[in-house]
Parts: structure tokens; C-alpha cells; sequence
């Protein structure tokens, strides 16, 4: 069957490494292949992945439990954030070709179920896509464990026009108004008589439900809102489209196409889009995705940790469509 | 390769060995054919395995008459009416154009073109069915589309008209080809008494070898849009997938083709999501299969 062979294709490409919890059927955020293998997957490779696993532990990296990983060897669990699960798949198996011997299992569920796993102590690290609530601070608090936050990736999205468009700024509400429908033309948001198109992406895509999260409040798209199957679509139809707008992620504006700056409400400044007003938290399109550990890293995590936003978990990064957090870490 | 127990083959051979041979020999044959039947029946089956538990969460009489899609909102709604819509107007629309055209060409093929025109002309329309229909999507994409808003002065060429004229050209093939046979089968004597009865070679074309060959260009054109129904990456590309009912072809419409391709990836397994758009892919099948079945009839009456 096409799914299952997808999923044997994704699992092989990435031995033991990817094996998503089968039983969340939260909103998929990943992007491209291995997301798509992972959910997809039934008991059985869930049960061939497990023993895989365990065979590999046993076999090559000695006793292994979580944060005793020393010298080369050990294994590192790592679950939490489904927009994070492509990326940290990305960087795990970058990170076990550079280090013969580690194993680096990952997988997601949502942020929720990497802040249990950290309380439960079954997992290392834990990958969110929010900062830790109260509760999940309190409980690694009692456990003697304090969470530490890791900046890792920053998700952010990029309001785009047709050059020839005057208008260069919008309010959070103004874009609410455009992408649901309830304003269709230009002249209603300062620019000139002109229907506005709106050009989104497909409604699987991640950047699709965080735009309707965040600038939208839950509420659905305009039913005229063309969906474009991928990033360069949009920057091509936006590119042709005098009346268009669309959103990308940040690292693909190109010069066909102006970036808007974005006001959180009427009475803020409007902000561009840069790394700086990203990692600032300045720019309201934007949120950071984090790495969790329970207290300070053991040695292995940390190398991981750091391996994430080194020169080449970087480039990882922006490969798969996330912009690398500014600075180290 | 039958059976090494046939024997050897000499004129001592029975009558009877020879007959039992043959009978292996279709047996062979017959196996193999169902196994194309066996492998549509499995097809079926599963498509309907995975689409019937939608109606478990989710009413079927909403699939079916429901009038938005929005398979990932805070509450979802599977209506498959957008979709239909969306895949008639541009099929209807690539008819409009595909028929009148591929017709025309496959009289001129059969009945007009010298022998050497047509030695030329017919592979290089078969050619047109071997272009990757993702190629078609991106000519549909970086030509089709800003001609379009120029010419009609839309805000985006990334519409149904777009798509429709895609399909058109990925149609034709199949339309001319299959079309010119039946011209082709008209036998000699129609046109030789029409001539004779003092008719144009135009008049004898239109009024007595198109209409005695109606019903393989009916099937050849039902066949070529059967494929154009079910055709995904073209569309997918340059429809704009709004999930809107209009019958506007200037406007974007979504095709069921399209939806699945674009949504069935990154669909978390056995969520009602998955099930509706196995659900949209089983409707499809249905429709092109009713659609191949009427062509097959049409075929099988010119046969006769």
C-alpha cells in the first residue's frame, strides 16, 4: 500500500531514529518526506523500530539509559514539538554521522507530550514549539530537575505583495480582516482600489495553521484563498499578482515580491521581518522553538544541543525552512 | 512454454493432445487477464476500506452535499461539493475545447492530409502524450498563466481556464487518435457513393463519414476526458486549489484530483481527514469508471 511503503521507505532512510508516536493524530506539522513516513506508520514498524532500537543499543553503544551517554557511544531520547519532529530528525542524523556509535532516537506528539516525557524522566530532551507552562516548570521544579531553555530554530512568516503595491505595513487585525475574507480590496487598507487575491499554503502545511492561529484567532481562510502547493508557488503567483498577498516562510522572500512590515495592534510600530526583530521577539509573525532538558544537559545532550545551532545545524535549519536562532544558542 | 507434456511436435500428434494444449494455453492467457480484474477489485476494495469509516465520525449525507471543505479547521467539515465542482468545470471546460479541436484534426488527418502528412502529423500528437504531466504544470505555471492575465486582464492566470486548457492538450492525443480509427473504419464505399451522388469531399466528411463513425469519436472523447478527470499534477499546479463553488472559469476551483494529492501527505493515518479524502478518491474512481464503462459500450456498438 502506498502509505506503509512510504513508511518503509522514510524508516529505512533513518534506522531506529524516527519512529513517531502512532497514536497522536494531532495536526501534523511536519514537512516533506520523513514527517510523512512517520505518521503513517503502523504497530508493526512501530514494533520493528523498537527492536531495532534496543538491538542497537545493545549491540553497539553498551548501557545506555539517558544521560550517562559518555566518550562516543550512547543513546539520547529526544520527543516533543510535531513542527520540530522533521527538523530534530534532520539534525539527529546529521549528528549520528558525525559521531560513529551515538544513537539519537526522535520523535514528536506535541510539545505537551515532550514536557511529560521530561517529568517522567523517559526522555533527554524535549522539543516545543511554546515555552514552558507553570505546571510542567513546577513539576521539574519538584523533581529536582529545573527545565533549561534551549533556543534552537525560529519559525517565522513573511506577509508578501506585488512590488507595485504602495502598501508596505499592516496591523495584526488588518491582515485578520484580508485572509478571512471580510476585507477584499486594497482601498480598505490604505492602498489602492484593487481586489485583493489571497494566496496561502495547502491546508496540511504548518505555516498554515500558525498564521491562522496567530493573525487570525482560529477562524477559517477566505474560501477564495487559492492554496499553493509550496513556497515557490506563492512568491511566483504573488511575483504576477498586482492585487496579491501570501505568506512564506522568512528565509524565501525574494526580490520579485516586497515583505510587509507587521504591527501587533494599532497602536505599535510596524515591524520587518529581520533575524534581529525575529530573535528579538519584536516582529509578532515569529516564534521560537526550543529544546528542553531537565536541568543542565549531560554531556551527550549538550553536544547535541549544540550541534543543533552549530555551522552545520544551521544550515540544517534553514534547509528545512526555519530560521536559525541568532547568536550560539 | 506451455507445457513440456504436449510432447513433440510432429504429425503423429492427436487431435486430441492438440486440443488439450490449447486449452492450457488459454488457461495461461485467461489467468493472466484476470489478474488485471482481480488487481481492480483489490483496488476498489481498499479504496472503499479506507474511505467507508469517514461515515462513522462524520455523516455521509454531509460528505456528499456538504458545501465547504475545510479539512483542518477548528471544526472540519469534509463537504465534497466544492471538489465536484471543481473537477466538472474544468473538465467541462477542457471539453469545450479539446473536442471541437481534436476532432477537427482527426478528420483532417484521416481524410484530408496526404500519406505524408499524416506519417508526420500522428506521431507528433502521440508525442504530446508522453510530456510529463508535471512539465504541462509548469508551462501552465510560467506561460499559460501570465498570458491569461494579460489577455483576459485577471488578477491571476492560475484559474480553471488554465487548467482546462492543460487538460485540453494532454486529451487530444487520445481524442485524435482514437477518433481517426473510427474514421478510418468507415468503410470506403460510405464516401465513394456520396461522392458519386455528387457531394463535396466537405459535405461527404461532415454528413456522412463523421456520423457513421459517431459513436467511436463519442467513446474517443469520453475516453480522453475519462483521463482528464483523473489527471493530478497539472491542476494541482495551476488551478490555485480555492475550495470555492463557481462556475466562473475565469475563478479558482479545487478538483478532487488535486485535494487528494496535496492533502494525503501530511494527513495523520486513520483520522477522519484520511478517511474523507479516501473518500474523494473513491468518488473519483466511481466517476471515471462509470465514464470508461459508457465509452466501452459506444465501442463495442461500432463494433457490431
Amino acid at each position: 500500500m502506498w502509505s506503509r511503503e512510504t513508511g518503509w521507505r522514510g524508516c529505512r532512510r533513518l534506522p531506529a531514529t524516527t519512529c513517531r508516536e502512532e497514536s497522536t493524530f494531532g495536526r501534523e506539522r511536519g514537512r516533506g518526506l520523513i514527517g510523512r513516513a512517520v505518521c503513517t506508520g503502523r504497530t508493526t514498524l512501530g514494533l520493528a523500530l523498537v527492536v531495532l532500537l534496543v538491538g542497537g543499543a545493545l549491540a553497539g553503544c553498551g548501557p545506555g539509559t539517558a544521560a550517562d551517554g559518555e566518550g562516543t557511544g550512547g543513546t539520547l531520547v529526544v520527543r516533543g514539538s510535531d513542527t520540530l519532529v522533521n527538523l530534530s530528525a534532520a539534525w539527529a542524523e546529521a549528528f549520528m554521522e558525525a559521531n560513529p556509535g551515538v544513537q539519537v532516537s526522535v520523535s514528536g506528539g506535541g510539545s505537551s507530550t515532550g514536557f511529560a516525557g521530561l517529568i517522567e524522566g523517559s526522555v533527554d530532551l524535549a522539543t516545543a514549539s511554546r515555552e514552558v507552562n507553570d505546571f510542567e516548570r513546577q513539576a521539574l521544579i519538584d523533581r529536582g530537575t529545573p527545565p533549561v531553555e534551549h533556543v534552537v530554530a525560529v519559525d517565522a512568516v513573511t506577509m508578501i505583495v506585488h512590488p507595485s503595491n504602495p502598501v508596505r505595513e499592516l496591523t495584526m487585525s488588518q491582515l485578520a480582516d484580508i485572509l478571512t475574507g471580510q476585507v477584499t480590496n486594497w482601498a480598505d487598507v490604505g492602498g489602492p482600489d484593487l481586489a485583493i487575491t489571497i494566496y496561502s499554503r495547502e491546508t496540511s502545511s504548518g505555516t498554515y495553521a500558525f498564521v491562522r492561529e496567530r493573525v487570525m484567532g482560529n477562524k477559517d481562510y477566505a474560501a477564495s484563498a487559492r492554496l499553493l502547493p509550496s513556497t515557490y508557488a506563492i512568491i511566483e503567483a504573488v511575483a504576477q499578482d498586482r492585487g496579491g498577498i501570501g505568506y512564506v516562510g522568512m528565509g524565501y522572500v525574494t526580490d520579485a515580491v516586497v515583505a510587509l512590515k507587521v504591527a501587533g495592534d494599532e497602536a505599535s510600530e510596524p515591524v520587518e521581518a529581520t533575524v534581529e526583530n525575529v530573535t528579538s521577539g519584536a516582529y509578532p509573525l515569529a516564534r521560537n522553538l526550543f529544546i528542553y532538558s531537565a536541568g543542565e544537559p549531560g554531556p551527550l545532550a549538550k553536544a547535541f544541543i549544540e550541534f543543533c545551532t552549530s555551522e552545520t545545524g544551521r544550515a540544517i535549519t534553514e534547509e528545512m525552512g526555519f530560521v536559525p536562532p541568532a547568536g550560539g544558542r | 512454454m506451455v507445457s513440456p507434456a504436449a510432447g513433440g511436435r510432429g504429425p503423429r500428434r492427436s487431435r486430441r493432445s492438440v486440443r488439450r494444449e490449447s486449452r492450457r494455453a488459454e488457461f495461461v492467457l485467461g489467468s493472466l487477464a484476470s489478474v488485471s480484474l482481480v488487481v481492480l477489485g483489490l483496488v476498489f476494495f481498499s479504496l472503499l476500506r479506507e474511505a467507508l469509516p469517514l461515515f462513522r465520525h462524520y455523516p455521509a449525507a454531509e460528505f456528499f452535499t456538504g458545501l465547504e471543505w475545510r479539512p483542518t479547521s477548528v471544526d472540519q467539515r469534509f463537504g465534497l461539493v466544492p471538489l465536484l465542482t471543481g473537477s466538472l468545470l474544468v473538465t467541462v471546460g477542457a471539453a469545450v475545447i479539446a473536442v471541437p479541436f481534436g476532432v477537427a484534426v482527426a478528420l483532417f488527418v484521416s481524410e484530408v492530409a496526404p500519406a505524408r502528412v499524416r506519417e508526420f502529423l500522428k506521431p507528433c500528437l502521440e508525442l504530446l502524450a508522453a510530456i510529463p504531466s508535471v512539465v504541462y504544470g509548469f508551462i501552465g505555471l510560467t506561460v499559460v498563466s501570465p498570458l491569461l492575465r494579460d489577455v483576459f486582464g485577471l488578477s491571476s492566470g492560475l484559474s480553471a481556464l488554465n487548467g482546462s486548457i492543460l487538460l485540453a492538450v494532454m486529451a487530444l492525443p487520445t481524442i485524435v487518435t482514437l477518433s481517426e480509427d473510427a474514421l478510418r473504419a468507415v468503410p470506403e464505399s460510405y464516401r465513394a457513393a456520396s461522392l458519386a451522388m455528387g457531394a463535396s469531399r466537405w459535405e461527404t466528411m461532415v454528413h456522412v463519414t463523421l456520423p457513421a463513425a459517431r459513436s467511436g469519436v463519442t467513446a474517443a472523447v469520453m475516453l480522453g476526458l475519462g483521463r482528464v478527470i483523473g489527471e493530478t499534477m497539472a491542476v494541482l499546479m495551476v488551478t490555485g486549489n480555492a475550495a470555492q463553488i463557481t462556475f466562473d472559469i475565469f475563478d479558482s476551483v479545487r478538483t478532487m484530483t488535486a485535494t487528494v494529492a496535496a492533502e494525503m501527505a501530511e494527513t495523520p493515518w486513520g483520522t477522519p481527514h484520511y478517511h474523507a479524502l479516501f473518500s474523494v478518491g473513491a468518488t473519483l474512481f466511481m466517476i471515471t469508471f462509470a465514464v470508461n464503462m459508457v465509452a466501452d459500450f459506444l465501442l463495442r456498438k461500432e463494433a457490431r
